[in-house]
């Protein structure tokens, strides 16, 4: 076998070894989309309550809370960017870290410091890796996100913005998410978590709630509180932010997987193209081995037959 | 005045159970309260601990709930927890496990939770 023919043979080989493994990680994100989703949409019904009581208890009472009233001057947000653990998944991270810069550039612009806290080893690399501070950071759960996991998220959050601005609390909380449209859109995108508008709650709800089709414009009726809508008010917006987290958590990793799915689903095909045209390239070179040998052949014998006829005479 | 109750007891991840009932009996942080068909709007923060739902169909539904909110209006009822299972789900064993580790590290919050597990699933 000539040289050429023999490289090209290894890098179809090579070539079809990685094609079943990035075809055999298509098909594990697209099984973990489709459970994620699932995740997703069981959920929705915890969000949704939530977010009528929230609403309920914004609307139907005149309570002050530092959760939902907005500080007359903003001096410190903090911003939750969720990315994932790993790779692989086309630019899932990287337009979420970059709708996380666009975030902070903007606040920042505004006069306002800001607290990065970040999910997932990816964004984390990316940010040591520039040297910029990161306040807070989880990672390990980004694939399967639990309700506890988005507790240990957004306890040090709600610490924060409890604390008095002076003391180093924050006033606003941002979050950057990927949100999961569909199996071939997904968006990152900055939603502010708190102060709450209630307007806002009130017409779009959570993400999620919205998507499950939540009334709009409800005319809620005036609730008796248990024991009172200061308890209840300071029970429930902990809860809200961990379940936005939740869902947000939730969300990101639907989408990761489904970016996973798509980018491994492309690997896949060019590998497949690339087989072909290496297979074509390798046939070619085959073909050129067969003719030069016959005509070496040919013209050995030839050369053969004139040197006995030579001798002959 | 409706006759019904629709309730949906939902944990953060999942629908525990939903449908029609003619009371519903939760414990709130300033004591046990109980809802039937025409109740006035009512919000409140629960406590760790047993909910039992009477169907309408004259079944008893019980629950350990671990925290979270009841919320009323217009004969709709929900209760969210954190955490909530049906008497059926639970795992006695694990439960009383749970007690054993929880008395001897003196750890009262996780005491009180298998203490309403248990006493969720003794009545069924």
């Amino acid at each position: 076998m000539g040289a050429q023919l023999r490289v090209y043979k290894r890098r179809i080989r090579s070539v079809t070894a990685t094609k079943k493994i990035t075809k055999a990680m298509e098909m594990i994100a697209a099984s973990r989309v489709v459970k994620a989703q699932r995740k997703v949409a069981a959920s929705t019904p915890y969000a949704q309550e939530l977010t009528r009581a929230v609403t309920a208890v914004g609307t139907g009472s005149n309570t002050k809370h530092p959760l939902t009233t907005q500080a007359e001057t903003v001096t410190r947000s903090a911003v939750l960017l969720l990315t994932s653990d790993r790779g692989l998944a086309g630019a899932f991270n990287s337009n979420a870290i970059k709708a996380a810069e666009q975030l902070t550039e903007r606040l920042e612009a505004e006069g306002k410091e800001v607290d990065t806290y970040i999910v997932g080893r990816r964004g984390l690399a990316h940010y040591n890796f520039r040297e910029r501070k990161v306040v807070e950071s989880w990672s390990g759960f980004t694939d399967e996100p639990t309700y506890a996991d988005a507790k240990k998220v957004a306890a040090p959050l709600i610490e924060a913005i409890e604390k008095e601005t002076a003391e180093g609390g924050v006033d606003e909380l941002h979050i950057v998410f990927t949100e999961f449209v569909s199996m071939m859109t997904q968006t990152a995108l900055d939603d502010r978590l708190l102060p709450l508008s209630l307007e806002e709650v009130a017409q779009t709800g959570s993400s999620a709630a919205a998507a499950a089709g939540a009334p709009k414009g409800e005319i809620l009726p005036l609730y008796d509180f248990e024991p009172s809508a200061e308890d209840v008010l300071d029970a429930l917006l902990p809860r809200y932010v961990e379940s936005r987290i939740y869902n947000a958590l939730l969300q990101s990793a639907a989408s990761k997987h489904a970016a996973t799915r798509r980018a491994m689903k492309s690997a896949t095909d060019n590998a497949g193209e690339l087989i072909t045209t290496l297979s074509r390239l390798a046939n070619a070179a085959r073909q050129a081995e067969i003719t030069q040998e016959i005509s070496e052949i040919v013209g050995g014998s030839a050369a053969l037959a004139d040197a006995t006829a030579g001798s002959d005479r | 005045m409706a006759a019904e109750l629709h309730v949906a007891l939902v944990a953060a991840d999942r629908e525990v159970w939903s449908g029609e009932a003619t009371l519903v009996v939760a414990r709130t942080t300033s004591g046990d309260i109980g809802v039937m068909p025409g109740h006035q709007p009512l919000l409140g923060v629960l406590e760790s601990g047993p909910v039992t739902i009477r169907t309408s169909d004259g079944g008893t539904v019980v629950a350990a709930v671990h925290g979270g909110f009841i919320s009323f209006a217009d004969d709709k009822l929900s209760l969210l927890a954190e955490i909530a299972e049906l008497s059926d789900e639970i795992d006695v064993q694990r439960a009383e496990r749970e007690l054993e580790r929880a008395k001897a590290e003196g750890d009262a919050a996780a005491e009180r939770r298998a203490d309403v597990r248990l006493r969720a699933a003794a009545t069924r």
